[in-house]
């Protein structure tokens, strides 16, 4: 498998059941693409892109009507090995009351490898070493519905994390979440995927979260429109904005001076930006 | 498709702008308002307190705070929805639960629209969810569908859209008919919370546009709760801060965003371009606050040009 990639999507196309009397409308139009084990990869595109649609075909939660997905080798479409694969993909959605089971928090973590018949003692090091993994151990006993955004959404990573999976999918996670709870978000999946190896997919409408990934992919139409390093990806600032998408503020800022016929480079961050800009400013008295 | 210029959403004069004056009226004043959860029990909690302030009629004010800040429970109090432990709300100088038989008739004239409210959806057709608000408010059948019609092009949702079913649609859209829904009722105060949350970047400019033009248009006062530092920095004339039960701050949004570090400390953010020119000013260059690109651009371009390193 080495020159393969942990997940494989192989001319992936995917239409919905249509409607009574409608034609079905393909939303994924033969797309391939690589994951490779412990990249952090962005996957961006707008609504009805087929970003989400293509999240869900890397742990069988949906399985391609023409082409092939493969997790380590192993085809999604075989029912047989369904629970491989989503042992070893794991999927957070974006709101997490609807992923919370459990009136204890702990409890709430150990729902998956409970499932998975891990023994009981095993469970007790996986939901203690998950929460650690998320910095939430200190709330083990509390009840979910009294934490905050962020938090409940780190505690369904942990529910994730405690079925010890190579990789973790997550489907716009801080959609619903305060600035403080995106952090926190952003910081625990950045941790995960330095510390652990763990292969992360993070699928976002926030430009600031996407250049902090080692990779971005931009989906629109059912097909992929670019692929490659932050850097690469949003120096096309005319083409993603034809395909209505964003840029952060920092690259946007940088573009227009750049335009004006200020010699800027492409910027991703603040401080980038900031550094960029008094390397041009006339200096200070 | 509405033409619309993300940056120009918010000319740089209307900053700030309050409508004083010979007409300066609150729409909606607070006085001491507290509200406890649990009162009487071990569970007690004050979410808003003691808070007063007042909003004129045509502001278009944020309302950014973390989560638990308080800021949910006070949107709840303004249509009567949460009744204050103590204080009042007093909507164009009359106490909402001065008759609390008529709280009713406050939820017509303080149009509330929750997050995702596109799950709030049930009928059969676009055109018959949006109308159902006014539906219920007297008026003829004929009065109805002309305010549903008028709302309906508020959000951008074509004639189309009438017939088809609510379930059809995509996110965005639905979430459009939930808000036509509610300005369909014709408010003097349209408060939405987290209106943008989850739609694409698109989506997100779109939306706003409508509601700044419906704003702008009906001259009513709208109150936008938001987690996106970005959208209320390019719509909004004044921010509410919320943090821990209190009204920490309430001023023009320019105002407001320069005090970065004290947002830092309370789980709140600015803009990424309020941030970048601010860290330039830190640094010693005359540069001012700026809100949106469009603003930093200004700020820059003379000092930049005066660097002379134009290729």
């Amino acid at each position: 498998m080495s020159e393969n990639g942990f997940i494989s999507a192989r001319d992936v196309v995917f239409a919905y059941e249509p409607e009574e009397g409608q034609a079905p409308r393909n939303v994924l139009e033969g797309v391939s693409m690589e994951i490779r084990r412990g990249e952090f990869v962005a996957l961006l595109g707008h609504n009805g892109s087929g970003k989400s649609t293509m999240a869900k075909m890397f742990n069988a939660m949906l399985l391609p009507t023409g082409g092939k997905v493969f997790v380590e080798g192993m085809d999604t479409v075989d029912e047989s090995i369904v629970f491989e694969i989503r042992r070893r993909v794991g999927l957070v959605l974006q709101n997490p009351d609807n992923q919370l089971v459990a009136s204890v928090v702990e409890e709430d973590v150990a729902f998956g490898p409970e499932n998975l018949g891990v023994p009981p003692e095993e469970i007790r090091r996986r939901v203690d070493e998950a929460l650690r993994a998320v910095g939430m151990y200190d709330f083990r006993l509390n009840a979910p519905y009294k934490l905050s955004g962020g938090q409940k959404q780190r505690i369904a990573i942990a529910g994730i994390i405690a079925m010890e999976p190579d990789c973790i999918v997550l489907d716009e996670p801080t959609a619903m979440l305060d600035p403080q709870g995106r952090t926190e978000v952003l910081e625990t999946i950045h941790r995960l995927n330095r510390e652990k190896g763990i292969t992360i997919v993070l699928i976002t409408h926030y430009m600031d979260e996407a250049v902090q990934a080692g990779r971005v992919i931009v989906m629109d139409g059912g097909r992929i429109l670019l692929t490659g390093s932050p850097r690469e990806v949003f120096s096309q600032v005319e083409l993603l904005k034809q395909h209505q998408l964003d840029v952060p503020q920092a690259t946007e800022l940088t573009h227009r001076l750049r335009g004006m016929g200020f010699p800027m480079p492409c910027t991703l961050t603040a401080e980038e930006c900031v550094e960029a800009l008094a390397a041009y400013l006339p200096p200070v008295k | 498709m509405p033409s619309y210029e993300p940056d120009r959403l918010r000319p740089a004069s209307y900053a700030g702008m309050t409508q004083k004056g010979q007409n300066a009226m609150a729409v909606i004043e607070l006085k001491n308002l507290t509200y406890t959860y649990g009162e009487g029990t071990p569970f007690r909690r004050t979410a808003v307190d003691n808070v007063s302030l007042s909003i004129e009629k045509g502001e278009l004010i944020g309302v950014i705070g973390h989560t638990g800040s308080g800021k949910s429970t006070l949107i709840q109090t303004l249509n009567g929805l949460l009744r204050p432990t103590s204080g009042q709300v007093l909507l164009n100088g009359k106490d909402i639960w001065a008759e609390p038989k008529k709280i009713r008739q406050v939820r017509f004239q303080v149009g509330m629209v929750f997050q995702y409210p596109e799950y709030q959806l049930f009928e059969e057709t676009v055109i018959k969810d949006i109308a159902f608000g006014p539906g219920n408010m007297g008026l003829t059948p004929e009065e109805t569908l002309e305010r549903a019609k008028k709302a309906a092009a508020f959000v951008g949702l074509s004639e189309d859209f009438y017939e088809k079913s609510p379930f059809e649609l995509s996110g965005g859209e639905k979430r459009r008919v939930a808000i036509a829904g509610v300005i369909a009722m014709d408010p003097d105060v349209l408060v939405l919370d987290e209106p943008t949350a989850g739609l694409d970047p698109r989506g997100r400019d779109v939306l706003l546009a409508q509601i700044l033009s419906y704003h702008k248009v009906r001259g009513n006062t709208v109150l936008l709760v938001s987690h996106s530092m970005e959208d209320v920095a390019r719509i909004a004339d004044r921010i509410l801060v919320m943090n821990s039960s209190h009204a920490a701050m309430f001023g023009p949004t320019r105002e407001v965003f320069a005090r970065g570090e004290e947002l830092e400390r309370m789980g709140l953010r600015v803009p990424q371009i309020t941030k970048i020119l601010a860290s330039l000013r830190e640094r010693g260059w005359p540069v001012g606050t700026a809100l949106t690109l469009e603003e930093a651009v200004r700020e820059l371009y003379p000092l930049l040009e005066k660097g002379g390193v134009r290729a």
